[in-house]
């Protein structure tokens, strides 16, 4: 294969995207997952409480109830966000993809917080990222590539964590991507929003809850000439079925 | 509460004259009521009515072509695409609210416009923007522009829906009055698209979206006169804008279109409830009978008066099928919107409003609207007499600059010419994951899902130009927009149209006005790209002077096949370097003149429109043999500065060129003309015969330029820059300036 990575053919994973009112990634990541990488996919919406037997839930992208109070503060507190926590505690799959980043810091899924942009601006580009770990079942398997090239769209992307909480994360090995060059140097010149070490997206300690800035769902069809976010997805799936 | 008496004197103070003042006695038989009188003059404003406006835009070619619905009929216009698909695209302007309060003004520019796509049922795909600021340098216009483009940002940001290009140009002429048009484009089901109609005795009226408060009363009056000093007090004029409830409105919108329980929606924009219930009854040709009790409301105690003049921000007007109210209802309700019956339609033709127990108004909508009683008048024309000194200019006058590199380095790093990155990083550009082509090129390209074809679309307007000759000049925008939707690959299918001018009642303002609609009329026929619709901002007028005369254009072009999508930049190592179309040193109006000269003078350059529409059909055809890498329109700045972003606006990959440019008579007039009709290509060695072959076949003019490699950029022997330097200036002259603290 190419660029998309290998495929399980063992068995169909179904993937849930949770809309919340304000949701813009939903339609996105539905469509990438659905349409393009052919998996099955439900929309869950944030006033239920069922999960419709997902295996990997998606917390995607947009402005969860205006981001107000603070980004993704409210959205925690949805009915289905219990459902959502009760599943990643007992090890099921979720996937948070920006404001869902922001979301699962204010649910206590994973540590730190995301600050406003240095710039105190929105920033919409493609950026380069260095896979830092290898070993997660979001990342397991991405062969050749150590330098993945997606989009971020972030007005409060500028990851920050006390001292002790980046050590465990260091020690844990829980950083999976940083801001780097094309030729994946981790340095200031490359962080786009003043991420603390350029984190750019990170696991829990159990590896089955991912948070990140950067939206694989824009990069994973040909026509867009970006395809470099169904290696994660791609990964995942093979990595829980293999 | 007691009403005011209604008196001429207060007639004026709204806004009306005499004239217009017994026009409404004739028509009620009796003196309107303070609430009536409000209505009456938000709705004969000139934002609503386009009273000096209007006979003109009926003469600009508007229907033919694909289009389904055309300008006026509905809240945008509608261009069939094939596969059962539309388009429905739309500009409007705004301006004021935007000189007095940038973020919000701005912010609720982008929302109001969204709202007119996705009342007609279509999803919103894209949205545009043309931006026109004083000079940079100085510290009031830094605030405007970087409040209005926070203001766009986050709205269309939070809306969901990607800002994919536009314009932004700095000139002193719009030091008082910054002008913010913005452009939205969307996709509906041919069959599905909703109207703006209020119909069929007895079918509930209902409010939907945000509760009613104070703010942007008196709006459209507001857009409707020229800004002074006393502007900053009318800030409260100013709506406030809520993407997230807007989003939420679209989706609830789009789910009760679809289902098919309505029979009309319009949203609220300018005049608020007033507009709305009087235009779809309008339509109708029904009445109206509501109740403003009914009305949710944010405020206490708020009046008639006020809740009909309201311009709250997300609320729209639906009309619904007799028996599907609680269906209705249960949509909004799953999204959190308010939702309430105030009334119904009628027969007997009147507008009644009710409040707190009393009849506050009793009005015929066919007299309030335009198209129906709204008045319309022509204006007295004179042309202006700058015209007679900038027509005279002699261009053998200017001296010849003796370091051509120097000069190069100086138009190519004016405001207008460089990147405007700055600006489009702030804006989600990709979100809907559609966008092929995103800020930064000729044109947007966006992809429509679930075919293998793409939408191309771009905004343009050289206001200098049209400021020297507003014939000639519209002619060009129009034309150049053409030209970067074929530079994409796409075929234009029609325009819509912003039209921001001085004061009508000026003659000189007025000449402007009515030569620009002349030349734009003759150019959309000769493209047979017909006006959709768009929007008229007269006033744009600071204590100073008016603003350029402004028909800023917004195109939508098809791109019929995925394989024919073309950007501009430079591809590989030694492809050949062509320009299409000739050079006639024409410097009227141009950025070197007035980077270089410090002048704004001359005639606009010249366009011949079949020897343009020979031009994009060649590329047409071109770009479908395959034989084309990359195509750039040459506009502002001439060829030198249009090679010069050709090697480096792919900033992933930027690549050298060295080229020899023929002089006609000074190389500074040949290498920065800004004459129409040209694009530069670059092919691949293989293809020469076969391209050159082709062109002749055509009879299209050509010229070889060049080749593309190296680490530099050469003209002639006049330039030799490394692309670092030329990147660094296209690049970081507005962060530069924006970071300062000057």
């Amino acid at each position: 294969m190419d660029s998309f990575g290998e495929r399980s053919e063992m068995r169909k994973p179904k993937f849930g995207v949770v809309v919340f009112p304000g949701s813009n990634c939903d339609h996105d990541a539905f469509y990438a997952l659905h349409k393009v990488l052919e998996f099955d996919v439900n929309f869950l919406w944030h006033k239920d409480t069922d999960l419709k037997e997902s295996d990997v839930i998606i917390l995607p992208g947009g402005f969860s109830y205006g981001d107000y109070l603070r980004t993704g503060a409210i959205a925690r507190f949805s009915p289905i966000m219990n459902s959502v926590i009760d599943f990643a505690n007992k090890g099921g799959y979720v996937l948070g993809i920006c404001n869902g980043f922001q979301i699962l810091l204010e649910a206590g899924l994973l540590p730190g917080a995301l600050l406003q942009n240095i710039s105190l601006k929105f920033i919409c580009k493609d950026v380069y990222l260095s896979v830092e770990n290898y070993e997660s079942n979001f990342t397991k398997g991405i062969k050749d590539k150590i330098v993945l090239n997606l989009p971020i769209a972030h007005g409060d992307g500028n990851f920050f964590a006390d001292e002790n909480t980046l050590k465990e994360l260091e020690d844990n090995n829980q950083i999976i991507l940083r801001y780097s060059s094309k030729s994946g140097n981790v340095s200031n010149e490359f962080n786009p929003n003043g991420s603390l070490k350029n984190i750019a997206g990170i696991i829990n300690k159990n590896g089955n809850v991912l948070g990140m800035m950067p939206h694989p769902e824009r990069s994973c069809n040909r026509i867009l000439a970006k395809t470099d976010g169904s290696l994660i997805f791609n990964a995942l799936v093979n990595n829980i079925y293999n | 509460m007691k009403e005011p008496e209604v008196t001429l004197e207060l007639a004026m103070e709204h806004g009306l004259n005499e004239e217009e003042y017994n026009r409404i006695l004739k028509i009620l038989d009796r003196t309107p009521s303070f609430t009536e009188l409000g209505i009456f003059s938000v709705m004969w404003s000139e934002h609503c009515s386009y009273k000096n406006s209007i006979a003109l835009l009926k003469t600009l070619p508007r229907e033919g072509g694909k289009l389904l619905v055309g300008a006026g009929e509905e809240n945008a216009g509608l261009v069939d695409i094939g596969d059962n698909l539309a388009v429905a695209f739309k500009i409007e302007s705004h301006n004021h609210p935007s000189a007095v309060e940038p973020y919000q003004g701005a912010a609720t520019g982008v929302g109001g416009i969204m709202r007119d796509i996705f009342t007609m049922g279509a999803r919103p795909i894209a949205s545009l923007n043309s931006l026109r600021f004083g000079s940079i340098e100085d510290a009031r216009t830094r605030y405007l522009f970087a409040g209005v483009v926070k203001g766009i940002g986050d709205y269309g940001n939070c809306f969901g829906v990607p800002t994919v290009a536009g314009e932004v140009y700095f000139d002193e002429s719009y030091q008082g009055n910054p002008l913010v048009n913005a452009m939205a484009v969307g996709i509906v089901k041919k069959k599905q698209y909703a109207s703006a109609i209020a119909k069929g005795e007895g079918n509930p009226v209902m409010i939907v979206g945000s509760s009613t408060g104070r703010d942007g009363i008196h709006g459209a009056t507001f857009a409707s006169e020229e800004l002074s000093e006393k502007s900053e007090a009318k800030r409260p004029s100013v709506q406030v804008g809520d993407p997230f409830t807007e989003k939420l409105l679209l989706e609830a919108s789009l789910e009760i279109i679809k289902n098919g329980w309505l029979i009309g929606i319009q949203d609220m924009g300018a005049a608020g409830i007033s507009c709305s219930t009087t235009e779809m009854s309008k339509k109708g040709k029904s009445g109206m009978k509501i109740n403003l009790d009914k009305v949710p409301l944010r405020e206490d105690g708020m009046s008639a008066y006020e809740i009909m003049l309201s311009e709250s921000q997300e609320r729209m007007l639906c009309v619904v099928k007799n028996g599907y109210e609680d269906r209705v209802k249960k949509v909004f309700e799953k999204w959190d919107l308010h939702c309430e019956i105030i009334g119904e339609v009628t027969k007997d033709g009147m507008l009644e409003v009710e409040y707190e127990g009393e009849t506050k108004a009793v009005l015929p909508p066919f007299d309030l609207v335009l198209g129906g009683g709204a008045p319309v008048y022509t204006r007295e024309q004179k042309e202006p007499s700058y015209l007679k000194e900038t027509r005279v200019f002699d261009f053998s006058s200017l001296s010849k600059p003796e370091n051509i590199q120097e000069v190069f380095v100086k138009v190519f790093s004016s405001p207008n010419i460089v990147s405007k990155k700055w600006v489009y990083e702030q804006y989600d550009s990709m979100v809907r994951t559609n966008t092929i082509v995103g800020p930064g090129c000729d044109a947007a390209v966006i992809y429509i899902k679930g075919t293998n074809k793409a939408l191309a679309m771009k905004t343009d307007c050289n206001a200098r130009y049209v400021y020297l000759n507003p014939k000639e000049g519209t002619k060009i925008a129009v034309a150049e927009a053409a030209r970067n939707i074929v530079c994409s690959g796409g075929i234009p299918l029609a325009i819509t149209n912003c039209l921001n001018f001085g004061n009508p009642y000026k003659p000189d303002v007025y000449w402007q006005f009515t030569k620009a609609i002349e030349g734009m009329g003759e150019a959309c026929r000769f493209f047979e790209t017909p006006v959709t619709g768009g929007n008229v901002s007269f006033y744009n007028e600071s204590p100073d002077t008016a603003v350029y005369p402004t028909p800023t254009i917004g195109m939508v072009g098809l791109i019929e096949d995925l394989k024919n999508i073309t950007t501009s930049y430079f591809k590989n190592e030694g492809d050949l370097i062509y320009l299409l179309g000739e050079d006639k040193e024409e410097l009227g109006g141009s950025e070197y003149l007035k980077v270089i000269h410090k002048k704004v003078a001359g005639d606009s350059p010249q366009i011949n429109l079949p020897v343009e529409k020979l031009l994009h059909d060649s590329l047409l055809s071109l770009i479908k043999d395959d034989l084309i890498k990359s195509a750039h329109d040459v506009s502002e700045g001439g060829i030198a500065c249009c090679l010069a972003e050709c090697c480096i606006i792919n900033e992933e990959k930027m690549l050298g060129a060295e080229v020899k440019i023929h002089i006609i008579t000074r190389t500074d007039f040949s290498l920065f003309s800004e004459s129409q009709s040209r694009i530069v290509v670059s092919v691949s060695t293989n293809n020469k015969e076969y391209f050159e072959s082709k062109l002749k076949e055509f009879n299209q003019s050509f010229t070889y330029l060049g080749k593309v490699g190296g680490e530099s950029f050469k003209i002639n022997d006049e330039i030799d820059l490394e692309l670092n330097k030329i990147s660094d200036l296209y690049y970081n002259t507005i962060p530069d300036i924006m970071n300062s603290e000057k």
